[in-house]
């Protein structure tokens, strides 16, 4: 028997980014924007899909993938509003995994204009796994509190959009916007930020612009989505 | 906790490097794990030690190596250490900054054990 060192500087995710790198390039071909949407479990994100299914083009243009650990509760919602949407049970898992999304491509719907993920509930772990998204979307909801971006620094860090949520619950509680929006720049400069409400539909058409801008820049040589 | 899913991942990487190589056996793994990369070194280490059991890593020992996040700004070329998670320059002030590490994990050695003769 002989021991010898081999050198390898590989990547652990070398397998998901693969997979995302997949998605990415067959979603980009189609013109759709994917987003990764990403917050911990009940800020908001079901409700705020509900609410850009109104505003986003016709329904059957968007299309939901949902990730839980149990129940099809979510894609049930989403489906109640006519949007074709896939439920993703983990059984446990507390992320989404790029494999899991390549392996609903086939079943989309031809012309679509943009693919929303619901990550599982949880600023951590989802973090770490690129999905093919092209936009990675951060919720902070109110009752959470302004002191999260530097808690989970991962989240904020790899999210080019932070959407501040319960925008209408914030004079009630001690939660300050300009806090959390100043501690989420600390910790990526890049990021634009959205107070939005999607109960009283507060800063939604901003957000919605912002969604629209980024599918524009998604393939500039291609005339149709300039 | 997501550390099973990066250990998951790892033994795809030593699986494929031991076939290589000829390799009956890893027999230990050196990561350097990112103080951004989402995950906690200890875990990965209890992830490491439950997923070996029965595998051709069985008895090796996962080394951990912690990487510091390094930034470059684009503005002035001032390389420093990011440890308070504020990306800003600290020489002119400007946001605009490449990461240069600390936010990956990647496999940066591994101990194999390979029949002599295969090795001649």
């Amino acid at each position: 028997m002989k021991r010898k060192d081999v050198a390898v500087y590989e990547d652990i995710l070398k397998s998901n980014v693969a997979a995302a790198a997949e998605v990415r390039r067959r979603m980009r071909e189609r013109g759709v924007l994917t987003v990764n949407l990403m917050s911990s479990p009940g800020a908001g994100k079901t409700t705020l899909l509900e609410r850009l299914v109104e505003k986003l083009t016709p329904p059957g243009r968007l299309a939901v993938i949902e990730g839980d650990i149990e129940t099809e509760r979510d894609a049930e919602r989403l489906r109640a509003k006519g949007v074709p949407a896939w439920q993703i049970q983990t059984g446990g898992a507390c992320h989404l995994e790029a494999r899991m999304i390549g392996r609903l491509l086939d079943e989309l719907p031809p012309d679509l204009d943009f693919l929303f993920i619901e990550n599982v509930g949880n600023l951590v772990c989802p973090a770490a796994f690129d999905l093919g998204e092209s936009l990675r979307v951060v919720l902070l909801s109110a009752p959470e509190g302004d002191d999260k971006p530097k808690k989970y620094p991962k989240a904020f860090l790899t999210a080019q959009v932070l959407v501040l949520s319960k925008a209408d619950l914030m004079g009630l509680l001690p939660f300050d916007p300009e806090r959390a929006r100043r501690e989420a720049l600390e910790v990526n400069p890049a990021l634009e930020v959205f107070r939005v409400s999607a109960l009283t539909g507060e800063g939604l058409d901003d957000f919605v612009a912002c969604l629209h801008r980024a599918r524009a820049k998604l393939t500039p040589e291609d005339g149709r989505h300039a | 906790m997501h550390e099973m899913s990066l250990v998951a991942g790892l033994f795809e990487i030593l699986e494929e490097k031991a076939r290589e190589h000829g390799a009956r056996r890893v027999t230990a793994v050196r990561l350097r794990v990112g103080r951004l990369a989402g995950a906690v070194p200890e875990l990965l280490v209890t992830a490491f030690d439950m997923y070996k059991k029965g595998t051709l890593a069985e008895e090796a020992a996962l080394i951990t190596v912690p990487v510091p996040v390094l930034v470059r700004c684009r503005a002035c070329d001032e390389k420093f250490e990011v440890d308070d998670y504020v990306f800003q320059c600290v020489a002119c002030g400007a946001p605009d900054l490449e990461i240069l590490s600390g936010t990956d994990m990647l496999v940066e050695s591994i101990e194999l054990e390979t029949d002599e003769d295969a090795s001649l």
